[in-house]
């Protein structure tokens, strides 16, 4: 950022909270099935149709509050937003306003800069004010693309109408883009951890949006803020608020000026650019929802919650540093998501060996999950699979590049460690009488060697080493051939 | 009396997706006018001891459990959703382009 300059950032969060059901209907939460057959009056805003309040909605909702830092309000109020869209067929859409489900929380975030080839610099906490978190229904979907005369139509789907949603808000609290970034990753940890929210931000049930300004540093009041939309992973988000820094002081230094306004983010161009601007500023005209009561929560009820919050990412990764004596930077790939944490975790307790358990699955794995366009959650080779591959490299079965072939081939076939290993005959040969009975074949074979070796040349001791190899196929356990070898030619 | 002008007439009708004409406008202001006149003698209560009402309910009534339990209940499915529409097309409800 231009020295004299400084970033105002706050961000709005678009939870999915994970249910079976909307939120105010018994329709199938599931918007990938056939267009509108997830619908009833209540979604469809029919006339007479009444909505109640799905109890799972709650209960997520609580859960993700807790975690987040946020209190829970013992009495909230559901709202009517009202705003004419296609997708939103009641004309308004259930939401909270001034009686939210929670409020005022404190989290602290791990965050650092990144230098140009996006390493982290140093990592640092800074504590941010999360306003609020609401619950609301979503809107449906519009599909301009692939359907006849999209030029003069519009198509609606009302299957993702009426689904949860938490409305995470913080203060305009961030300073850098990059602590941004950090705050969306740690709040879509936090969600999946919890089980919250499947929190895939490419999947659209995590969605954000960021408001930013710039000003001048010591000035205290803000100047025009824009918001960025259509922010459709956390790396676009990133770049959408650098551009947006960047932009915005050199329209202020210009003379040009900020305006109050939406921007979308181009990703075909990387820049943002103006979002067809409403003639009016918003108009909600908010009031209380007349169909449904207020939301009342027991103080036992938090309680309940709070007992069922599992350990959050943040302490997660200080116990693998701690308990498995692994580097920050370790650590912190490996609790980057819940299935990769789990994987770790399972491999680590099955291979008693919690450090070549990072290694195996942050380097060579990786690059198998990487190349297949796999991931933890659906990896071809188990967590256990894994473990017996480092426990056959512990016991010197075999030896790391025997393992990482026999990784591979696990990886293509699905096949266990030891069935790979058996099959390719690879196990090494750990079995002294076996080894001594090819190192007397090696040493009968080269007479003058062996000579040549007890009058001093000590250097054919590689030699020897070398032709055991060969003539076990690889498969001589090397530390063993050494010492027999040094026995025998004494 | 309340105060209702012209621009608040047109703004409401706006809001609303309402064309009217000008000489509606006209009409509507004064007629506006009285019907928040009208409710506005409600202020003349004393309802500092009173807690609001939401949700339209009583006392009574908001003490009742109204949640549900998250089971799927069954839906309409497409064609029925879609039997009353105007221009249905392709599994959608089709309206004129939005942006």
């Amino acid at each position: 950022m231009k020295e004299g300059w400084e970033a105002v950032i706050g961000m709005e969060i678009h939870a999915q909270l994970k249910t079976e059901t909307k939120i105010f209907c018994g329709c199938a939460a599931n918007f990938g099935d056939e267009p509108n057959a997830n619908t009833c009056p209540v979604c469809l805003g029919l006339p007479g149709a009444l909505p109640v309040l799905n109890e799972k909605v709650v209960e997520l909702g609580a859960k993700a509050a807790l975690s987040l830092g946020l209190n829970i309000n013992e009495t909230s109020i559901f709202s009517r937003k009202n705003y004419f869209y296609p997708d939103l067929p009641k004309g308004y859409q259930i939401s909270q306003f001034d009686k939210p489900f929670s409020s005022n929380g404190t989290l602290e975030v791990l965050t650092a800069e990144r230098d140009e080839s996006g390493h982290a610099k140093d990592w640092k906490p800074i504590k941010i004010h999360i306003e609020r978190m609401h619950l609301e229904e979503d809107a449906g979907k519009n599909v301009h693309e692939g359907l006849p005369d999209v030029d003069k139509y519009s198509y609606i789907d009302l299957n993702r109408a009426g689904t949860p949603l938490g409305e995470i808000v913080t203060g305009p609290d961030f300073r850098t883009s990059w602590q941004a970034y950090d705050y969306v990753n740690h709040v879509r940890r936090v969600l999946q951890w919890v089980g919250a929210s499947d929190a895939d931000m490419e999947k659209g049930n995590l969605r954000c949006e960021a408001n930013v300004s710039v000003r001048k540093v010591g000035e205290e009041k803000f100047r025009n803020k824009v918001e960025l939309k259509n922010l459709n992973s956390v790396r676009f988000m990133q770049k959408a608020i650098e551009y947006e820094i960047e932009r915005q002081i050199e329209a202020h230094e210009s003379g040009e000026g900020v305006n109050q306004e939406t921007r979308l983010w181009d990703e075909k161009n990387n820049k943002t650019k103006v979002m067809r601007s409403k003639e009016d500023a918003h108009d909600y005209r908010y009031f209380p929802e007349p169909d449904l009561q207020p939301l009342k929560v027991s103080t036992e009820f938090i309680e309940k919650i709070k007992s069922e919050i599992p350990e959050l990412p943040d302490a997660m990764l200080a116990r693998f540093q701690r308990d498995y004596d692994l580097t920050f930077a370790d650590a912190s790939q490996l609790v980057g998501d819940i299935s990769l944490a789990a994987f770790y975790e399972a491999t680590a307790a099955a291979s008693k060996n919690a450090r070549a358990s990072a290694n195996w699955i942050l380097s060579e794995l990786q690059r198998e999950w990487n190349a297949a366009g796999n991931s933890a959650a659906d990896s071809p080779v188990s967590a256990e699979n894994l473990a017996e591959l480092i426990r056959f490299l512990d016991e010197e079965k075999i030896n790391g590049k025997q393992a990482k072939e026999v990784l591979i081939e696990m990886f293509a076939s699905g096949k266990s460690a030891a069935d790979v290993v058996k099959e390719q005959g690879l196990e090494q040969i750990s079995d002294s009488g076996a080894i001594e009975k090819i190192v007397e074949d090696v040493m009968a074979a080269n007479e003058g060697q062996v000579a040549a070796y007890r009058g001093g040349n000590e250097k054919l001791l590689g030699f020897f080493v070398g032709q055991v190899m060969k003539a076990s196929k690889g498969q001589a356990n090397p530390k063993m051939v050494n010492e027999v070898l040094l026995e025998k030619l004494k | 009396m309340a105060m209702i002008k012209e621009e608040d007439i047109r703004k409401i009708a706006k809001l609303a997706h309402l064309e009217i004409t000008d000489e509606e406008v006209a009409l509507y202001t004064p007629q506006m006018a009285d019907i928040v006149g009208y409710v506005e003698q409600l202020n003349e209560l004393a309802t500092d001891s009173v807690e609001p009402a939401t949700g339209g309910l009583t006392p009574e009534g908001e003490a009742t459990e109204t949640k549900r339990r998250d089971v799927i209940e069954g839906s309409l499915g497409q064609q029925l959703a879609l039997d009353q529409a105007p221009t249905p097309s392709h599994g959608h409800f089709r309206v004129p382009k939005v942006l």
